[in-house]
């Protein structure tokens, strides 16, 4: 029989929710200040696999000139962002849900299970739990990757005033490019994440938006002592 | 549910009664999260739309505003600028000759103070290169941190400005004795000007630098006279220093009237 599971908690659905244009807002408006001074690449001496960005990007979507706004922009919502990073920290320790979240000493063997299982390599079922060890990993760093966010952009935003964390986090252009690595680490993170989603199914997405999941349990068992003479009678088939 | 004895005809309704209230949670949830977003979405348009106050939008221009506010209340004048080997040092990037167009007459060059005088004219007065070089000399190897994002060790030498005002108390009102809240400098054409706040002004490394990278500055880096402080981008480092004035009433500056944030601090 069908049942509604909760799944997840009205407070984690806005923080994510909220989080979602606000985190996509930032990254826009950070590259509309990236451009100013556009010298991030991947490669080694005169070689270059990936320039951060190519010309064609900057013109297709009109990145240019656009510094002044960005960094106002970045300037008004990095607050909305740091604010409902902290709410959801301090949500997920005061209701308890770090403990879904939070990866323990098996979540690294199982979050290579996990990435076994979904390149089709491994056969077995993935735990049926809340989050596996794949999922507590990412969603953790992810929070760990904001933290940081908020520290290498504090670090650029003033590094006279806060001396002490640009140095600690290796000087002000370290600061610059970790700021520019840890956004990248979003940018792949959603790739994964949406992948994940559009695999996981509709069930699953429904339930970051309306809380619930439908799951297929089987039915309560009977009292013995009420109804003995029925009691086999209405024993279902198991379906999942 | 768990003490209900389920009948064995009753497992099918129950499945369609489940499945409506996932239907008709799931039809509440997505009106809510279409709601959201078009209010968020009549949220962005409206701030988009606001008349703008030097370039961005006002509601923008205020949370500057208060940012700088803000991190007035972290300033300290012991909150210093890390400082670097002067070995490291190099010759920064000539990014702009905003109010350096017409020629420098460096002998005819003098530096124009306007006192602070909140009630009454300004009292000006004048100054040589040589006045300020007879103040304490400062040298500091900072890194000069361009708006654009691009940053560079360079090795500056000049007086501080807390040095030229105790020496020279401009700053203050002779009457009142109070302490001008705000800076304006401008260079000799009034084509470039910046603004600073007092606290920065008075910050241990704000300098009125006349040598960078031990030689007299070269037109093109300020000459004779430009202002050096790592609170600020470089966009606030004006060059070639024409008047500086101490004002009650935040002054203009050139890059904030084209968006930028007024205080762009450090």
């Amino acid at each position: 029989m069908k049942q509604l599971v909760e799944k997840h908690p009205l407070a984690i659905r806005w923080f994510h929710w909220v989080n979602f244009p606000v985190l996509a807002l930032m990254i826009w408006s950070g590259i509309w200040i990236y451009w100013a001074n556009d010298v991030y690449r991947l490669g080694w001496g005169h070689t270059t696999l990936l320039k951060f960005f190519p010309k064609s990007f900057y013109q297709a979507f009109h990145i240019d000139h656009k510094l002044a706004q960005g960094m106002a922009w970045h300037f008004v919502l990095m607050w909305v962002f740091a604010l409902n990073g902290l709410l959801y920290v301090a949500y997920t320790l005061i209701s308890g849900e770090w403990r879904a979240l939070l990866p323990s000493r098996h979540s690294f063997a199982e979050a290579w299970q996990v990435v076994r299982h979904d390149l089709g390599l491994r056969q077995e079922p993935l735990p049926a739990r809340k989050f596996n060890g794949a999922q507590q990993i990412a969603y953790t760093a992810v929070i760990l990757m904001g933290a940081g966010s908020l520290l290498t952009g504090l670090a650029i935003y003033k590094p006279t005033q806060l001396a002490w964390l640009t140095t600690a986090l290796g000087g002000y252009e370290w600061a610059r490019a970790e700021h520019f690595i840890l956004t990248i680490g979003y940018v792949l993170f959603f790739v994964v994440h949406i992948a994940q989603v559009v695999r996981a199914g509709w069930n699953n997405f429904r339930a970051m938006l309306a809380g619930f999941e439908v799951v297929e349990v089987p039915p309560p068992a009977p009292l013995p002592a009420a109804q003995p003479a029925s009691a086999s009678s209405i024993t279902p088939p198991l379906s999942a | 549910m768990a003490d209900s004895t389920p009948l064995p005809s009753s497992e099918a309704p129950n499945d369609a009664a489940v499945e409506r209230e996932a239907t008709r949670r799931s039809r509440r949830s997505f009106l809510l999260l279409a709601a959201t977003g078009l209010a968020g979405l009549g949220g962005w348009r409206w701030l988009v739309s606001r008349p703008t106050d030097d370039g961005v939008p006002w509601p923008l221009r205020r949370v500057l505003d208060a940012n700088g506010q803000l991190a007035q209340e972290y300033f300290s004048n012991a909150h210093l600028a890390p400082v670097f080997p002067k070995a490291q040092a190099r010759a920064p990037r000539v990014n702009g000759d905003i109010g350096l167009r017409s020629a420098l007459d460096a002998a005819a060059w003098r530096l124009r103070v306007l006192g602070y005088a909140p009630a009454g004219p300004a009292r000006a007065q004048e100054f040589t290169l040589a006045d300020i070089q007879a103040l304490p000399r400062v040298e500091m190897t900072t890194e000069l941190k361009c708006i654009e994002g691009w940053s560079v060790v360079v090795s500056w030498a000049g007086a501080r400005l807390s040095d030229f005002l105790q020496r020279y108390p401009l700053a203050t009102d002779p009457r009142r004795s109070g302490l001008a809240p705000y800076v304006s400098l401008f260079t000799p054409d009034e084509q470039y000007y910046v603004g600073l706040d007092i606290e920065s002004a008075l910050h241990p490394q704000t300098l009125l630098c006349y040598e960078m990278n031990g030689q007299p500055l070269t037109p093109e880096h300020g000459a004779p006279l430009r202002l050096v402080t790592p609170l600020k981008y470089g966009i606030k480092h004006l060059k070639r220093i024409g008047t500086i004035a101490f004002l009650h009433q935040r002054p203009a500056d050139y890059w904030a009237e084209q968006g930028y944030d007024w205080h762009a601090g450090h």
